[in-house]
């Protein structure tokens, strides 16, 4: 089956989450569609990956999960910290930077 | 072109841009939460399709077992606010719409047929990366970012923890 | 001997510490004080150019004393240095001795103005003032270079600007003092652009701007730049020496006081355009072109003043437009290469002109006391009385005897009567005119003609008859401090003519050491006989005119009124000069000037200073509500940002 296929599903999958990104008010939300276009990007290294027949892309795909849940940790403890303080995950509270 | 390759893929295809679009649309954080896992899973198995059987247990372990418990339960803490439907911002989603459609539009141009990866098939037998040779070039060829990696863990437990940190009162305080 | 050479700086020096103490503390000392510094700084400045003059007689080519540099710029390099040459110090000689004379004349003069019109520090302010000016014209004479004779052109053009408009809150509408000060600069003006682009011409030329550099190599330069070198400089010298076209300060520059006018505009500023061309004599003698113009001008200029003065009343106007016409003789004398007799000449003038100024300063003090008598010394301000005006005057011979007789000396050694200095002088210009041109002998005849016509009009109007009002019934003569002065420049005004006398030629001798190629002075019998003949002509005629019928009535119109008409109303009115020179150029610069200064300058350059400023406030605050701090929104625009960056990538 031609890779098209998979890039154009990996494509849906990253605008899907960049639209999560833009449109979505809940910080989680947001979040949840990064998380989204991480995985629309791991699936085309592997797809790659499995065309050219070499191991760098399964490795890198290793690599992405790794750090997009570290990435994650730091960011939910940072969305805990601000609720703490404005008792609310809308971003669109979070606009003391206007101007 | 096996015919039933297709059709698994279009299942598959389907059921993660539906579960996407689930999670986009549900209002219920701990639904879109759910539709993620969903999402994840799907992945999984194209990875095994592509003839990633680490990476897709890892996706499911990693992803969908910590990734989205963690979300879970830091939804479960900050409670689950409805935040209202209506759009503060004029104009928000119908551009973001726009420029998500324009957006796909140009990458599928530009991959598929800029970069001509139009016509590039799949070899019809995929070989399985078994993990024990994942985990020799893991340790031999890229051993320095995977050593990067686990510092990069521990910034984050470090950075995880601080931010959450509440001060306790000391004792000579709490007397007064 | 030749260390008397560096006393030179001290002319300058000398009345500049005059300053100096008369600002410093001049108001503690007093009033006779400071007129006494005042009057010993010329003074000195005087004896130090008689000595210079000494030290000459046995050294006569002259020295060139330099004192400091100036200013080194490249090839460029300019040093102040005094030139001791003979040219320059007659004119030292001229310029300090005539002041000295009118520093004392001034201690009376200004003594009473300040006594009639009120606020005593005038007093000082006028002796610095004066100071200044010697300071500055010696300056100008002493100058070894274009430049420096440059700066003392200016700075004498600076006070004269200062002392016209002295009585600054006075003339009509309280301004017209001031506008005629702003008049006579702006005009000198346009003059001294003419000097600066003959420099500049000559700078490209020469490459210096020293006299003897430049005059060494005047053959080897181009006839182009050397006329227009000569030609600009004509320029200049029509706006110092008040020639056609740019005479008309001098007249309304007798609104500042009459030593002002004396010194000034008679003996001293006025002739330095003459002393210009004389210097300048190797450049003129190689463009007989120049020669042409610089001849004609003067001698138009002479008739044309000559004529005005016929319609004057006032009786410094009479005065000033004589002194435009005789600077008119000098500069065609000079022009025609006859320097000896314009320099002497020049010398003559300044005896008998500032005589004729401060006697008439000396008859305006008699009317002004007179005018007081009658009020019962009663003050009134502004009461129209003019004490200038001549036809309110008459009878004064018996009244003011002194100032009579040297007025009457002055007069006809103006005219050119033998043996007084004028006619001598006045003769040898008459002579190189006729050996010339034929046409500029003439008009200086006709000139010549109503020089005397006009001075013996003023005389009869003045002294003669009955007195017309009772101001001068009431007239008396002055101090001595007054009269003295005079007495003395009427001996000079009477033996003046032994510098030059023809056959013994001192002045020629004397300044041939300075001039090259200088053209013998000769005495033609004919020529002397016409122009005595036609000055007791133009004395017999206005004797004839005026005194057989003489005015009873300070508002008669003048007898030639009647039967000259409309030329008579030309000479009244300086054939409508000033109002020419206003419509054609004051007007049209009146409006290019509020054009640029209100829609040009206020609404344009500001409009597009103050419209930058407004559209950046503007374009400011529209921006800043692009930030309105929502962060989706942010995320949004870097969507569109890659979604047009990707575009540009595809379609290209």
């Amino acid at each position: 089956m031609p890779i098209t296929y998979y890039i154009v599903l990996s494509s849906i999958l990253f605008v899907l989450g960049v639209i999560g990104v833009v449109v979505r008010r809940n910080a989680i939300v947001i979040f949840m569609s990064l998380e989204l276009m991480f995985n629309a990007a791991n699936l085309l290294f592997v797809a790659f990956a499995a065309y050219y027949q070499i191991i760098t892309g399964q490795l890198f795909v290793f690599f992405v999960m790794t750090v997009a849940a570290a990435e994650v940790a730091v960011g939910l403890a940072l969305m805990v910290a601000i609720f703490r303080a404005k008792h609310s995950i809308d971003v669109d509270q979070m606009s003391s930077l206007k101007g | 072109m096996p015919v039933i390759q297709i059709v698994i893929f279009a299942i598959l295809g389907l059921v993660a841009v539906g579960t996407a679009v689930g999670m986009l649309l549900s209002r219920n954080a701990v639904y879109a939460a759910l539709f993620l896992v969903l999402n994840f899973a799907t992945i999984a198995i194209l990875y095994l399709i592509l003839g990633a059987p680490f990476i897709a247990l890892a996706q499911i372990t990693v992803y969908a077992g910590a990734i989205m418990v963690l979300f879970l339960f830091v939804i479960m803490l900050l409670g689950v606010e409805k935040l209202p439907f209506k759009e503060r911002l004029r104009g928000q989603r119908l551009i973001a719409i726009l420029l998500g459609v324009v957006f796909l539009g140009e990458a599928v141009l530009y991959l598929v047929y800029r970069g001509q990866a139009g016509q590039l098939p799949l070899p019809d037998a995929i070989q399985f990366v078994s993990p024990a040779e994942l985990g020799r070039v893991l340790f031999s060829q890229y051993m320095l970012p995977f050593e990067i990696t686990s510092i990069i863990l521990l910034a984050a437990l470090v950075g995880a923890i601080v931010l959450t940190h509440h001060d306790k009162p000391t004792p000579a305080a709490e007397q007064i | 001997m030749d260390t008397l050479f560096t006393l030179v700086p001290w002319v300058v020096f000398a009345p500049v510490l005059g300053i100096l103490i008369n600002l410093l503390v001049g108001k503690r000392l007093g009033e006779k004080a400071v007129g006494i510094i005042g009057s010993l700084a010329s003074g000195a400045a005087f004896i130090i150019s008689v000595i210079l003059a000494v030290a000459l007689g046995q050294h006569p080519e002259g020295v060139v004393h330099p004192l400091a540099e100036w200013m080194t710029i490249g090839d460029f390099s300019v040093r102040w240095a005094f030139q001791v040459d003979t040219l320059s110090t007659t004119m030292m000689l001229v310029v300090s001795g005539v002041g000295t004379l009118i520093h004392i004349y001034s201690i009376g003069y200004m003594h009473a103005d300040t006594h009639h019109h009120g606020d005593p520090g005038r007093f000082r302010r006028f002796f610095i003032y004066l100071n200044l000016f010697i300071a500055m014209m010696m300056v100008l004479v002493t100058a070894d270079s274009y430049l420096m004779l440059f700066v003392g052109w200016e700075g004498v053009g600076l006070c004269s600007y200062l002392l016209i408009g002295f009585w600054y809150e006075k003339g009509e509408a309280g301004l017209g003092n001031a506008r005629a000060g702003r008049k006579a600069f702006i005009v000198n003006r346009v003059g001294d652009f003419g000097l600066l682009l003959a420099m500049f011409v000559m700078f490209w030329a020469f490459g210096s701007l020293d006299f003897a550099t430049v005059f060494a190599q005047a053959g080897t330069v181009a006839a182009g730049a050397l006329l227009a070198i000569t030609l600009f400089m004509l320029l200049a010298v029509t706006g110092k020496s008040a020639q056609l076209p740019l005479f008309v300060w001098l007249p309304d520059a007798m609104a500042g006081p009459t030593p002002v006018s004396a010194l000034i505009h008679a003996a001293t500023m006025v002739t330095a355009g003459v002393y210009l061309v004389a210097r300048s004599q190797p450049l003129f003698a190689l463009v007989p072109a120049a020669q042409t113009a610089v001849t004609w001008v003067g001698a138009l200029t002479a008739l044309f003043a000559a004529t005005i003065a016929v319609g004057q009343y006032d009786i410094k106007k009479v005065l000033a437009y004589s002194t435009i016409s005789q600077l008119g003789f000098m500069v065609a004398a000079v022009g025609m290469g006859a320097v000896v007799g314009g320099m002497f000449h020049l010398i003559t003038h300044a005896f008998f002109k500032a005589l004729l100024f401060l006697a008439a300063g000396s008859v305006i003090l008699g009317l002004e006391r007179g005018h007081e008598a009658a009020l019962n010394g009663q003050h009134l301000r502004h009461d129209h009385f003019d004490p200038q005006d001549m036809r309110n005057m008459g009878g004064l011979r018996p009244r003011m005897r002194i100032t009579y007789w040297v007025y009457l000396i002055g007069a006809l050694a103006l005219a050119g009567i033998a043996p007084l200095a004028g006619f001598f002088s006045k003769d040898e210009i008459l002579a190189a005119a006729s050996e010339q041109s034929l046409a500029v002998f003439i008009i200086l005849a006709i000139a010549a003609f109503f020089t005397a016509f006009y001075m013996g009009r003023q005389l009869i109007l003045v002294f003669g008859g009955k007195p017309r009002t009772r101001a001068a019934e009431g007239a008396a003569e002055n101090s001595p401090i007054i009269t003295v002065p005079l007495i003395i420049l009427a001996v000079l005004a009477a033996l003046g003519g032994l510098l030059n006398l023809p056959g013994l030629h001192w002045l020629e001798t004397w300044l041939e050491h300075s001039l090259e190629g200088l053209s013998a002075g000769h005495f033609i019998l004919w020529v002397a006989l016409l122009s005595l003949a036609v000055a007791l002509l133009g004395f017999w005629l206005a004797w004839s005119i005026y005194a057989r019928k003489p005015r009873q009535k300070p508002a008669e119109p003048d007898p030639l009124a009647a039967p000259l008409g409309d030329i008579y109303r030309g000479m009244e009115r300086k054939w409508w000069v000033d109002e020419f020179y206003r419509a054609v150029l004051l007007r049209p610069a009146a409006w290019l000037a509020n054009l640029l200064a209100g829609p040009v300058d206020q609404g344009g350059i500001d409009g597009a200073v103050m419209g930058t400023g407004r559209l950046a406030r503007l374009a400011a605050r529209g921006l800043s509500l692009l930030q309105n701090g929502f962060v989706r929104g942010y995320a949004l625009v870097m969507l569109l940002g890659v979604v047009a960056i990707l575009t540009y990538l595809v379609l290209r």
